[in-house]
């Protein structure tokens, strides 16, 4: 009981609040780091009964001849391989300090078998693992979006407005709404490139004093140029420009993202953050000893 | 003789001077300005920030010299004396006492020494990271050109000395909080002990790992617990085992199969404790076996597709996800969701969570996920925790509504309180200010007073100018249209 329930409970405690000192107290800083040093070595020597696990496992599987036998044994193979590959620099080239002793290669080292495998085996496959997600996202996507109730319905719509606004159909589907590239086409060509500089930065929150062109400021500018910057300020500062300019499905999706979503994010982290003080405490202090098995 | 033949000599020996000349005369930098040394805060005293103003015209680094001196505390630069260098943690003395007494701050010498750090020319600031707590020090830097030439030192003009600060001061604001948030839940612990009701929300997804458990039971198929990819460091990994020792009570209590691959080694022993705990607390140790909870590999995507692959295969009724996922999250819910399987996940991973919202039946979302344990169990102690976390939260709540009012209000007032209180509540509370404000906080608010001030008094002239230009260039149409007008009538008085 005591090296089962009590020894464990008592190095949680005291880690955990030397982990918790580290932040405050200067002092316990190379405490700490010497306790996550430990933590390392620790699941480092866990590795062998990971596996002695894996191996015991797929053993069994295949002396058993039970269903999927067959990949224990390639699973075998790979690790076993790879195992001894990477544990004696097969094949790495030896380092002048030491020569004739392919051990003593770096661990990574371009060209060796084990870079090869990792190179060209691990490395494409975790490619295609991740590449998948694209079909999974799709798939749950349709299911996601299916007009069931009101929620779904909102969100079928929030998704289908952030998802347009991301592509080219969305910009198109809206670009009868006003912006700035509106505001440059009805002037003459020769000033089209001057009035989308200074509306970008009109439409970026810079006065129409502030901005300034090809290193002139606004007092440089030529009449005419003043009199296009303060037009232009005038219509990018009207409220009701700037509500039909909202709408358009590229502006909607950035608010989308923005606004209702940083807030929900946020209340998010802050439950999170949260729960993790209450978890931590109630681990450190043994109100909760689920983790080393029931009461 | 005319030396005609001999031009191409002197013209070459003189071209020579005239490229060596720039080079050999080249003078030397000018000294970095300003050469301030200071002990580095919240610190064991191991450590002293210096920072100078980058010397004139181009330099190629800076030579950085050090120097153990006694007397900080001095008085005036007479006192202060200069008795070893601490070179390869022994302290020498090389510059012992001047004949005429101790020697002056002004005769300190540096030029025997070696540097302790040499910089490039880009940088202004040096941490030394090799000094003792209650030690005074003196610093020089000297700027070195491109051709190697030294600058005469620039010395710091009092010594510093590095102290040993007991605690973090700019977190005493976090510490704070953080001891009221633990002492309200370890007091709601203590209220639940003493046999008060707590009351908590029901949570559709705990309420449904029962049924989850009890569905795969009668359909004689498996239950497959996922604890996340992170190690047993991890808190949503041991919130995760939490959940699982549950899980297994009630596996254990419906004789139902429940398999565990983990991603660590360390999380399959501590899980094999977990469930092998639970099922000796339901009473049937006999049904546990060891090898329902395995380990597959560290690596994410190899990981992902072993579970991937014993889904398809053993196709298990029950799904739980609970802990820390990153990408495998969806493909991992798909799958379960392909095979039929009732899914419950649980993360505080804000990225993932929306993958499990559309793949799973049901889903815990942040703190729901650890307030799972204390859900789960029915523990008093444990529930007394959770209310614990609301008064958490009303704390969090109180300190946004009044940043965002006083923040609100400094922009509309421009009042200097308003002002402080705002930058107090969101760079000391919630920053790392420390506990009171510092002068570069409040030389701040003035500074953006004077700004908006400013702006507005310049924003008006220039609203005013903006007037004055348009009535001129509407007065300019206006005298164009009537001179236009003009012209035509006078063309139609012509044509007729």
């Amino acid at each position: 009981m005591i090296a089962k329930r009590t020894i464990p409970l008592l190095l949680a405690a005291i880690v955990g609040f030397l982990m918790l000192a580290t932040y405050f107290v200067p002092e316990t800083e190379s405490y700490g780091a010497t306790a996550m040093e430990m933590f390392i070595i620790i699941s480092a020597a866990a590795m062998i009964l990971g596996g002695g696990n894996l191996l015991k496992i797929n053993l069994a599987k295949m002396s058993q001849r039970r269903p999927g036998w067959g990949y224990a044994g390639i699973t075998l193979a790979a690790f076993i391989g790879t195992l001894i590959i990477g544990l004696f620099k097969i094949g790495a080239t030896p380092t002048a300090a030491v020569p004739g002793h392919s051990w003593a290669a770096p661990i990574v080292q371009e060209g060796a078998p084990f870079w090869w495998i990792y190179q060209y085996m691990i490395v494409p496959l975790t490619a295609t693992m991740f590449a998948m997600l694209a079909f999974y996202i799709a798939s749950a996507a349709f299911r996601a979006f299916r007009a069931k109730n009101p929620e779904a319905i909102l969100l079928l719509a929030t998704a289908f407005i952030v998802l347009l606004g991301q592509v080219y159909a969305g910009y198109w589907l809206t670009n009868f709404l006003p912006n700035l590239q509106h505001l440059v086409d009805i002037l003459p060509e020769s000033d089209h490139a001057f009035a989308m500089i200074v509306g970008t930065q009109l439409e970026g929150g810079a006065a129409w004093w502030q901005v300034n062109y090809d290193g002139l400021s606004f007092a440089q500018f030529t009449t005419l140029q003043q009199e296009i910057v303060i037009n232009m300020d005038a219509s990018l500062n009207d409220w009701f420009w700037q509500f039909l300019n909202g709408l358009r499905l590229e502006n909607l999706s950035d608010i989308i993202g923005e606004v209702p979503q940083k807030a929900g994010f946020r209340a998010i982290v802050i439950g999170i953050a949260l729960g993790v003080v209450s978890t931590s405490l109630k681990v450190i202090l043994g109100v909760d000893r689920s983790y080393l098995g029931s009461e | 003789m005319t030396p005609i033949s001999h031009t191409p000599r002197y013209l070459a020996i003189l071209l020579a001077m005239f490229a060596v000349v720039p080079w050999s005369f080249a003078a030397p930098p000018a000294p970095p300005s300003n050469l301030v040394a200071e002990d580095a805060p919240d610190d064991v005293g191991d450590q002293v920030n210096l920072s100078w103003d980058a010397a004139p015209g181009e330099v190629a680094g800076y030579n950085i010299y050090r120097k153990v001196v006694v007397g900080d505390q001095i008085s005036g630069a007479s006192q202060l004396e200069s008795v070893g260098e601490e070179t390869t943690g022994v302290t020498e003395p090389v510059m012992p006492e001047g004949p005429d007494g101790p020697v002056r701050i002004e005769d300190l010498s540096f030029a025997d020494d070696e540097p302790i750090a040499s910089i490039s020319g880009g940088e202004t600031v040096y941490l030394d990271e090799n000094v003792e707590p209650g030690t005074s020090y003196m610093y020089a830097v000297q700027a070195v050109s491109k051709t190697l030439e030294v600058s005469p030192l620039a010395i710091t003009e009092v010594p510093v000395t590095p102290r040993w600060d007991w605690i973090n001061k700019s977190k005493l604001w976090f510490l704070f909080i953080m001891v009221t948030i633990s002492s309200v839940v370890i007091l709601f612990v203590l209220i639940a002990k003493s046999g008060r009701k707590v009351k908590v929300r029901k949570i559709a997804g705990l309420e449904a790992v029962n049924e989850a458990v009890g569905r795969a039971t009668e359909m004689g198929r498996s239950c497959l617990f996922v604890p996340g990819i992170l190690d047993i460091n991890d808190i949503q990994t041991v919130a995760g085992l939490t959940v699982l020792s549950n899980v297994a009570k009630t596996a254990a209590k419906y004789d139902a199969k429940l398999e565990v691959p983990t991603a660590r080694s360390l999380v399959m022993t501590a899980a094999r404790e977990t469930v092998q705990g639970s099922f000796l607390s339901a009473g049937r140790p006999d049904a546990y076996n060891e090898d329902d909870i395995y380990y597959l590999t560290d690596e994410q995507f190899g990981y992902t597709a072993g579970v991937q692959g014993k889904m398809v295969r053993d196709k298990p009724a029950a799904c739980f996800y609970m802990g820390a996922f990153y990408a495998e999250s969806l493909i991992l819910a798909e799958t379960g969701n392909s095979i039929g399987a009732i899914q419950v996940a649980g993360t505080a991973m804000p990225s993932q969570l929306p993958f499990f919202v559309a793949a799973c039946d049901y889903t815990l979302i942040g703190e729901e996920f650890f307030a799972a344990s204390a859900y789960l169990s029915g523990d008093p102690e444990q529930l007394g925790s959770l209310k614990g976390q609301d008064m958490g939260k009303l704390i969090a709540a109180i300190l946004i509504v009044l940043g965002c009012l006083f923040s609100t209000l400094f922009v509309v007032t421009q009042n200097q309180k308003l002002g402080e209180i705002a930058a107090y509540i969101s760079e000391n509370i919630l920053g790392e200010e420390g506990l009171a404000l510092n002068d570069k906080q409040v030389a701040g608010i003035k500074m953006e007073m004077v700004q908006y001030e400013k702006d507005q008094a310049f924003a008006q002239t220039m609203e005013q100018s903006k007037k004055t230009f348009l009535e001129s260039q509407k007065a300019k149409a206006e005298m164009i249209q009537s001179r236009d007008a003009n012209e035509q009538d006078a063309q139609g008085g012509e044509g007729k």
